[in-house]
Formats: structure tokens, sequence, C-alpha cells
């Protein structure tokens, strides 16, 4: 294994740390309220289900790009390439109408609507918005790997990493998904 | 080769290097110039506390003592061993740099942006970060219960984001090259145990850290972005302060998942260097090599679940206290295999009595008596008792205060011929260690008795407790006197590091005569560390009075001496 995919590895279990710090305390939290929401109640769950649907496909024409990449296919690594990132794009886009859905609910990090507990609101931002930075660096990452490969440089050992980390921030997704939605 | 080619100015030599053994050396003179702040303030405390009433307001002996908390574990210690590592691994493993040079640097000089910006924390108004090296909220989370939680606390969260970065990036750079970059034949099962120290510090922390960048975000949010994750109301002055409705347990248990893991990132890569300084001066191999190294990973995996024997007593379920109680008395096991073997090492050997290794054998007593008081704290009965006197205090100022510094000292004086090629005065070293451990034992110890007797920590006048006159409160002054003994023996080593860096004798290429690869490069090593060709390794790290050879030591990278001597035949 190349130094630089042991690297990305090794980063990519500290990060699910970061965010297994969040959930658990989400949890640690959530087990203790008595006065939780209904998630399903202030959330859309039909749109929540497709930004991951999105999500999870962008996650496969990335895996196509480094299959085309690994075949030395240019022209088919950059098409993947893009259609990856407009996947990401899109999750992101439709993270920010979820967004403004919830606020127009009266979700803020210190209030919630009808005498729920303040915490759910805390989490939910920080939760997705952790995410989310991630989910834009992800991007920055993709745009300087199809950079890389529309001016002939990089290596398909760079972009099987570069995957690998699209790869971790659409499986943290499912993880934020069932915790938070569907629980 | 190197990707990067040897460096040509001044500023791309010794400032923004890239070479491991430049970014060691600047770790460990980084960590020595926070090392003298940090001294300077447990003086502080300690005059405060001899000559109560007469120094310092309370509010500023808080911040006085969290900020000498937090500099020496993750300002001071941390650095040092980041230091070190950066210096030995290449050199230990045969390995021409790190694995990624360039986020090597940026490590480095994200420690020393975090540094400045933690010590900036004392020009807030209201003074430095004051809510404890832990910085539990709710204490932490707002000025109005301590002028010190103001912007001074915002600095702290900042400076320890960026530390944590920092300490990732050196342990991403420490893992992979240690797991990709050895050189052939150097096997995991040849590594010296300084490597093997290292591989499982590193891994535990970047394990650890992540869960208190967590803890770290939450609290900065929950005092500038109006959440209340750990936040709780407050009756201050019969007024009641509205915070909200968060639970301050958890940021206890998301710091100590990184708080005790922690104490091992910095207690196992000091105590398994100790293995190498004993071998090489007692000329026999490090005893039971392969059992230390599984107790290693044993206490390695264990230390991540025992984070709660911090908490007894802050209302956590009692039954959950009992888990974290067994578990923690569980890890003795392993530890006392680690003991047992470094104890048998000097077992019977002729010592040759050098400054490092009397740094070595002062860390072993050291561990001894640490460990031991560390069954009161782990026994949840006894801590109860225990856990807010001097016994705690004086336990982990043992533990990760005199052992970590004994045995980096150690280290210093048995690497630094290989840093600059020149050797440290043995006498000045000498009278260094005379002062410096004893002093530093007894301080220690002597708080030990004072917990016993019930002396509360954390308070700035002891004095005003009537119940602290009982508690061999006779003690404190004499702790403070030597306390200053300790400290001032420190201008000894900087004179002697600095001096005989620049004008101590010159040390040759492997002046004690010890085994492991890095004794193979001259000193100081070139850039690329081993020249045209890197070493191949043939047998284990410490082949000291090998039998059925006539040789005092085998070096890793010296070929079979059988087949030598048939080369040598041959021509006849």
């Amino acid at each position: 294994m190349s130094w630089q995919k042991l690297m990305m590895w090794w980063f990519i279990v500290t990060d699910a740390l970061l965010f297994a710090g969040f959930l658990a305390s989400y949890g640690f939290t959530r087990a203790g309220s008595s006065n939780w929401p209904d998630a399903s109640e202030v959330f859309s769950i039909p749109l929540i289900t497709a930004m991951t649907f999105v999500l999870i496909t962008s996650s496969a024409f990335m895996a196509c790009a480094v299959a085309a990449a690994k075949a030395g296919d240019r022209d088919k690594l950059m098409r993947y390439l893009l259609l990856t990132l407009g996947g990401g794009a899109t999750f992101l886009l439709m993270q920010a109408i979820e967004w403004a859905m919830a606020i127009g609910h009266g979700v803020r990090p210190w209030a919630m609507p009808d005498g729920g507990d303040h915490a759910f609101g805390a989490y939910f931002f920080l939760v997705t918005g952790f995410h989310g930075m991630h989910v834009v660096i992800g991007l920055i990452v993709l745009v300087v790997t199809l950079l890389n490969a529309i001016n002939k440089r990089g290596s398909a050992n760079g972009v099987e990493v570069a995957g690998l980390y699209w790869h971790f921030v659409d499986l943290v997704w499912v993880f934020i998904f069932g915790c938070y939605y569907l629980l | 080769m190197l990707d990067h080619p040897a460096p040509k100015g001044f500023l791309s030599r010794y400032v923004f290097s890239l070479d491991h053994k430049v970014i060691g050396i600047q770790y460990i003179v980084g960590a020595i110039v926070m090392g003298l702040v940090a001294a300077y303030l447990a003086l502080l405390i300690r005059t405060q506390l001899a000559w109560s009433g007469a120094i310092q307001q309370p509010e500023d002996y808080l911040a006085i003592v969290t900020m000498h908390g937090t500099l020496m574990v993750f300002f001071v210690v941390s650095p040092l061993l980041s230091g070190l590592g950066n210096y030995l691994i290449p050199l230990h493993i045969g390995a021409r740099d790190m694995a990624y040079p360039l986020l090597n640097m940026l490590s480095f000089w994200i420690y020393v942006l975090a540094s400045v910006i933690m010590l900036a924390s004392f020009l807030m108004p209201g003074g430095a970060a004051a809510g404890g090296w832990t910085a539990y909220p709710p204490l932490s989370g707002s000025e109005s219960f301590l002028p010190g939680s103001g912007w001074g606390q915002t600095l702290w969260i900042l400076g320890m984001a960026l530390f944590i970065t920092s300490f990732t990036m050196g342990g991403l750079n420490f893992l992979t090259t240690i797991l990709n970059m050895r050189t052939k034949g150097m096997t995991l099962f040849r590594m010296p145990l300084t490597v093997w120290g290292f591989l499982v510090a590193t891994v535990l922390a970047l394990l650890a850290f992540p869960p208190l960048t967590a803890a770290a975000l939450m609290l900065l949010f929950d005092r500038h972005g109006g959440t209340s994750f750990f936040m709780v109301d407050a009756v201050i002055n019969d007024q009641l302060i509205a915070m909200g409705d968060g639970t301050p347990l958890l940021f206890q248990h998301l710091f100590w998942f990184l708080g005790h893991p922690e104490v091992y990132v910095i207690v196992l890569p000091c105590i398994c260097l100790l293995f190498e300084v004993l071998a090489a001066f007692t000329r026999r191999p490090a005893f039971g090599y392969r059992p230390s190294i599984y107790a290693l990973l044993c206490v390695g995996l264990l230390s991540m679940i025992v984070w709660g024997h911090h908490m007894f007593v802050t209302g956590m379920n009692p039954w959950v206290g009992k888990y974290f109680s067994i578990a923690t008395v569980i890890i003795t096991a392993p530890f006392a295999v680690i003991g047992v073997n470094l104890v048998a090492s000097v077992w019977r050997a002729r010592l040759r009595l050098a400054t490092p290794m009397l740094f070595a054998l002062a860390t072993i007593s050291a561990i001894g008596f640490g460990g031991v008081g560390g069954l009161f704290l782990g026994t949840m009965t006894s801590d109860i008792y225990f856990h807010d006197t001097y016994f705690v205090v004086g336990h982990f100022h043992l533990m990760i205060g005199t052992v970590t510094m004994l045995s980096i000292m150690a280290a210093i004086y048995f690497w630094f011929p290989k840093m600059f090629g020149k050797m440290m005065s043995e006498k000045l070293g000498k009278l260094h260690f005379w002062l410096t451990a004893p002093s530093m034992m007894a301080v220690f110890i002597l708080m030990h008795m004072q917990g016993l007797g019930g002396m509360v920590r954390r308070t700035y006048d002891t004095s005003v407790y009537t119940y602290n006159e009982g508690a061999n409160s006779s003690l404190t002054t004499p702790i403070t006197i030597l306390a200053m003994i300790a400290v001032g023996a420190q201008a000894i080593f900087l004179w002697n590091f600095f001096y005989s860096a620049f004008k101590g004798q010159p040390s040759g290429r492997n002046p004690w005569e010890a085994s492991t690869l890095e004794w193979e490069a001259p000193s100081p090593p070139p850039h690329g560390n081993f020249g045209d060709e890197l070493p191949i390794v043939h047998r284990g790290p410490y082949e000291y009075s090998p039998e059925g050879v006539d040789q005092d030591v085998l070096p890793q990278a010296a070929p079979d001496p059988d087949v030598a001597s048939t080369d040598t035949e041959i021509p006849e």
C-alpha cells in the first residue's frame, strides 16, 4: 500500500472518531431527554431520502472514476469526476433547502418550537453543518483532482486517495441519516 | 533517494526545514522554551501555597494552575516527544526522512502558532483561562463564573484546537513512516522498543484526540453560539444565571476519553526508550523484548476503556464506576510485565553509570512509586477520599511529570551526540541529575503524604480551611523549596545543552557503542541520513554480549559474524 493511501486511511479513522464523538454526545443527550421532538414532524423525510440517494449515487460515480483512472482512460475519468462533483453540489443545495425549511419551522441552535428539547436543534445544526463542511472540502479535493486530470498531471493513486475521502464523507452521512432521521 | 533536495539557504535549512532531524530539534527547542514558562508558573503556584496570601488573587492563582497544566501536558511533554520521535523514528528504522516532509514542517509551525495563541491567553481582559486544564463547563463556559472564562478561555480552546491539528499531522506521519518506510530486513519484531512505543502512542493519540476536538467545538458553540450542550443554570451569590439545560457530565466523558489515553501517549514512549538506554549501559539485551511489546499492546488497548476512573466523584452511575474501577485495576497486569522487564534488564548487570543511565534508573523508581499510588486512585472506594486531595496531584505529577521528564532527559543525554556530533559534559550532567531527580521525586512523594492527611487541592490558600491544619501542612514549605531546587537545576541542563551543542567534545559516530541503526549514520547525520546505501538489518535491536561470538555487541546492520569470517578466509 502506498504511504499516501495508508495516511488517508488513518486520517479517515481519526475523522470517523470525531463524528463518533458528536454522534455519541447526541445519543447521550437524547437518551437523557424527556421532550425529544419527533424528527419526522420537523423534517421532510422524502427530501432527506433524496439527499441520501444523491450522495450515495455520487459515491458510485467516484468508484467508476477510480476504475477509469486505473485503466488510464482520461476522458472517462473526467466525465465521472464531473458527475461526482455534480452529485456533491446537488447534495449541498438540498441541504441548504433543508436548513431553510428547519429554520422556517422555528428550529434554532438555542431553541425549539412547541417546548421541544433545545439540544435537538443544537445537534442538528452542529452535526449536519460539520458534515456539510466535509462535503465542501471533498468538492475542493475533487476539483483539484479534475484539474490534475485535465492538465494530465496526478496519478491513479491520487484519484484513489481522493475517492477514499469521498466515500468516507458519504458513509458518515449514512450514519447521520440513521441516527438523526430514522431512529 | 529523497524527494526534496538538500537545502541551500539559511531559511530552508534551519527555519522552514523539511528535514526530520531539524524539525525534531526545532520541536525540542520549542518545547524547552514553553517548559521554561510552565516551570515559572509552577514556582508561582508553589510560592503562593508556601507563603499564602502574600502574592496572588484567587482568580490569578486559578489561571496560573490552569495554564501550568495545559502547557506542561500539551505544549511541553507532548512536543518533546514529537521532537524525539521526529528525530529518532526515521533513523531507527533506516529511512531517509518522514513519509510526508511537508506535512511534518506544517505540523511544527502550527504547534508554534498554537503556542503563541495559548500564551496570548494571558493578555486577554479577565486574564488567562482559569477553568483548570480540564476546562470543565459550566466553570469554563461563561465569564459570570470566572473572569478567565472570557476571552482567555476562547483563546485556550483555539490554541488547543490548533495543537490537536498539529499533533494529528505529526501522528499521521509517525504512523505511515513506521509502517511503510522501514529499510530492508527491519521487520516489525526487529524494531527497537522506542519505535514500538511511538507506534502504540501514535495510534492512541489518533484515536483519542478527535472526541476532544468535538468537545472543544461544542464548548465553543456554548460560549459564542447560544447553544447549551454542556451549560446548566447556576446560582451565584444568590442570583440565578440562566445558561440552559445541557449536561456537564458529557463534557467530562469526552474530555477523559482523550485525557486518559493522552497519559499513555506521553508515558509509553518514555518507558519504551528506557529499554534502549538500559541495554546500552548494561551491555545486555533488554529483558523480554516480545513480552514487553505484547504488554504494550494490551496497555494501549485497555487505556482506551478506563477513562471513567477520573470521574468517580461526578455523580456518574456507581455501576459504571464499578466497571471502570475493575478495568483500571486490570491494566496493572500488563503494566507489571513492563515494570518487571525493566527491573530484570538491570538485575545483576554490570552498570555503566553515565548520565543517561542515571536518569533511566531514576525513571524506573518513579514508575514504581507512581504505579503503586495509581492503584489507590483506580479503586473507586479509596478514590472518593483521595480525589480532591494532593494525593492526586502527587500521583499524576509522578507519572506524567517525573517519569516523562526524567526519561526524556535520559533520551536527550543519550541521543545528544547523534544530534550534534558533540558530547554533553558528564560532570554537569551528573550534577544536573543529582539536583533534579531526588528533589523532583521528593516533591511529589511528599504531596502524597499531604493527600493522605486530607489536604485539599485546587485551593489558592490552604491555610484558610482549618481542616487542612492536620493534613501534614508543615510539609508545604519544604515542598516549595524542593521544587525551587528542581527547577533551578535546569539552568545547569540548559547551559550544558546549548554550550555542548557548539563547544562540546566531538563524539564520533557511536560513543555509547550501541547496536541500533541510528548509530550507523555519521553524527550528526547528513541530509538523507545514511549516505548512498541504506543499511540492511540482520537481527533484533539489542544483541549485546551475544553468545558464541567474541564481540561485545552485534549491531543491527552488521552482517552475520560467521559469514564475515568465511569472507576473510577466502583470500587464503
